[in-house]
């Protein structure tokens, strides 16, 4: 019995469990601890129109139960991942989401519209939450009009179903969430890291080159339940839920707060084999709660409690 | 081949002020390939510290499937680790990144082994396989102060020693570099903080050079593009090597540090 498969917009996953992009490269790196085919999708590193550097070093730094980044989109660009990694990726048999990311509107429209036509890309992600980039990135997911508009452009040129990634780092998520619904948004993930910082001790400046940083990990995870709970009540847009995922516990987690799959980030880099191993979990987690099937478990947190939602002040 | 194994402790001592010898039993051992490279260690399952520690490898016994790492106690995760005793067990991914090349050196060659702080322990387990290669070896390790030395005995076994500390109040005051502008050497080995790595670079780009770098790491294979540095014949400005797969060993040269 199959527990685990979802059907999503563009994708049919044997189960719903991915690694978020960022945080597994474009999977050569994994594929020497693991068959990369046990994935349920893979969320490849943002790609960008040109190569990029990324920002300077350090670009990492430990917190409590977390971590922040500031690589800055590194990736070797758009005919670089069309000509060498996708086609090596074609050799597993999962399908991948294709992070797209840019600085202005036209960027992600050619990276869309480009990407897109890879056979193993079964969706795209908008990236218009990433904190670490000057211009593009986040400034194109703080604003309801702009990533409604940007949302609208990239879906004429797609030729996948687009799913795109909300920013923590807003005031009001739901209203974000409703705007790229309207741009015809297929689907969300959630969420992008949240803006942080840390200070050194002895000379009382950032640890990070850049400053700030993405806040990723453990950390993150009741931020991002709390927001799945309330976006998935408020749209009709099925969510690939993510932010400290580090056990089979937070996929079910996950799933009663309203996702429909989820993707796994920092825990790659404390244990390489994490979503093989959550992926062997869940069936026996799942037996032990006494669900049949993962989807059983989707928006339970506000589905049997009659859409009680607690506002907050 | 990258293992992740969990590891029993053999033993473990303070050979220095703050400073740790930590000898585990690994079957990860006969990956190893090189002297230089690391481990990265998980030293809790709780979520504090969250991420491994790299930790280089000061040396190894295939045979006892043993190895040895010498670290020093500074955060909380290294003072987790300096707590833990033997029989206890550590999660282990390793043997990573690339090791200092022993095969550059001919029989009769002379190397210089350059060492500041933490970074001398990588560069045992090189001077042992030199020693036993042949080759003629010189080494010259900066402390900062009497009590952060170590391992001065056991390199002395394997040849001459130049100790320096920062405030003479061991062996030469100064810096390795003093005692090296009087010394004659065909190939130098060094691994230490970035301002000795540079100043090497700067003086002995004549000479066959080999430097460990040291960067803050996320993943430690090479997946999350935290540990990149600016490779030096860069023409497109894009052009990178990731300290951790790459590395942490690159011919001077090779990279900007």
């Amino acid at each position: 019995m199959n527990r685990l498969n979802v059907e999503l917009p563009g994708l049919n996953l044997k189960n719903p469990i991915m690694p978020a992009s960022g945080c597994f490269g474009f999977g050569r790196e994994y594929s020497e601890f693991y068959d990369l085919s046990v994935l349920g999708a893979i969320m490849i590193k943002a790609t960008t129109i040109e190569p990029r550097f990324g920002n300077p070093t350090p670009r990492v730094a430990e917190t409590d139960a977390g971590m922040l980044n500031a690589i800055g989109l590194q990736n070797p660009g758009l005919n670089k991942v069309m000509a060498e990694e996708l086609p090596w990726l074609s050799q597993f048999n999962v399908p991948i989401i294709a992070n797209v990311a840019g600085s202005l509107e036209e960027d992600y429209v050619e990276v869309a519209s480009e990407i897109s036509k890879a056979e193993n890309v079964h969706a795209l992600e908008l990236n218009i939450s990433c904190p670490n980039v000057k211009t593009g990135g986040i400034a194109f997911g703080t604003i309801p009009e702009v990533a409604k508009q940007l949302t609208r452009k990239v879906k004429e040129v797609s030729e996948v179903p687009v799913y795109v990634k909300l920013s923590p780092n807003v005031t009001n998520i739901v209203e974000m969430a409703k705007a790229v619904e309207a741009g015809g948004a297929d689907g969300l993930t959630m969420i992008n890291t949240l803006v942080g910082m840390r200070l050194d001790l002895k000379t009382g400046l950032p640890v990070i080159a850049n400053r700030t940083g993405g806040l990723s990990g453990p950390a993150i995870k009741p931020v991002a339940i709390r927001m799945i709970y309330d976006v998935s009540q408020a749209v009709s847009l099925p969510i690939i839920g993510m932010g400290g995922v580090q056990s089979a516990e937070d996929v079910i987690e996950y799933f009663y707060a309203g996702a429909s799959a989820v993707a796994v980030g920092t825990a790659n880099f404390v244990d390489p084999f994490v979503c093989p191993t959550i992926v062997e979990e869940l069936p026996v987690l799942l037996e032990k709660l006494g669900y049949e099937h993962i989807s059983e478990c989707k928006g339970r947190s506000w589905k049997e409690h009659g859409q009680i939602t607690y506002h907050r002040a | 081949m990258i293992q992740k194994e969990l590891c029993r402790i053999i033993s473990q001592r303070e050979i220095a002020a703050d400073i740790f010898e930590l000898t585990v039993q690994a079957s990860l051992v006969r990956q190893i390939n090189s002297p230089g490279q690391f481990v990265h260690i998980r030293i809790t399952d709780a979520l504090d510290p969250l991420l491994r520690r790299p930790i280089s490898i000061s040396s190894f016994n295939r045979e006892k499937e043993q190895f040895t790492m010498i670290y020093r106690k500074e955060g909380k995760g290294t003072t987790k680790l300096a707590a833990m005793k033997p029989g206890m067990e550590l999660d282990i991914l390793g043997p990573l990144g690339n090791g200092f090349p022993v095969e550059e050196m001919e029989i009769g060659e002379t190397a210089v082994l350059v060492g500041g702080g933490i970074g001398v322990p990588p560069l045992f387990e090189l001077s042992n396989q030199l020693v036993a290669k042949g080759v003629k070896i010189i080494h010259v390790l900066g402390f900062q102060t009497e009590s952060a030395v170590f391992y001065e005995q056991e390199f002395l076994k394997n040849g001459n020693t130049y100790v320096t500390t920062v405030d003479g109040t061991y062996g030469i005051k100064g810096f390795v570099t003093d005692v090296l502008k009087n010394l004659r050497f065909d190939c130098i080995y060094a691994c230490g903080p970035t301002p000795m790595l540079k100043t090497l670079e700067q003086h002995y780009l004549d000479k066959r050079m080999f430097l460990s770098l040291e960067e803050r790491m996320g993943c430690g294979i090479g997946a999350c593009f935290a540990c990149v540095c600016k490779k030096a014949d860069d023409a497109t400005g894009v052009s990178y090597k990731k300290v951790c797969s790459d590395g942490p060993v690159f011919r001077a040269g090779e990279v900007v540090i």
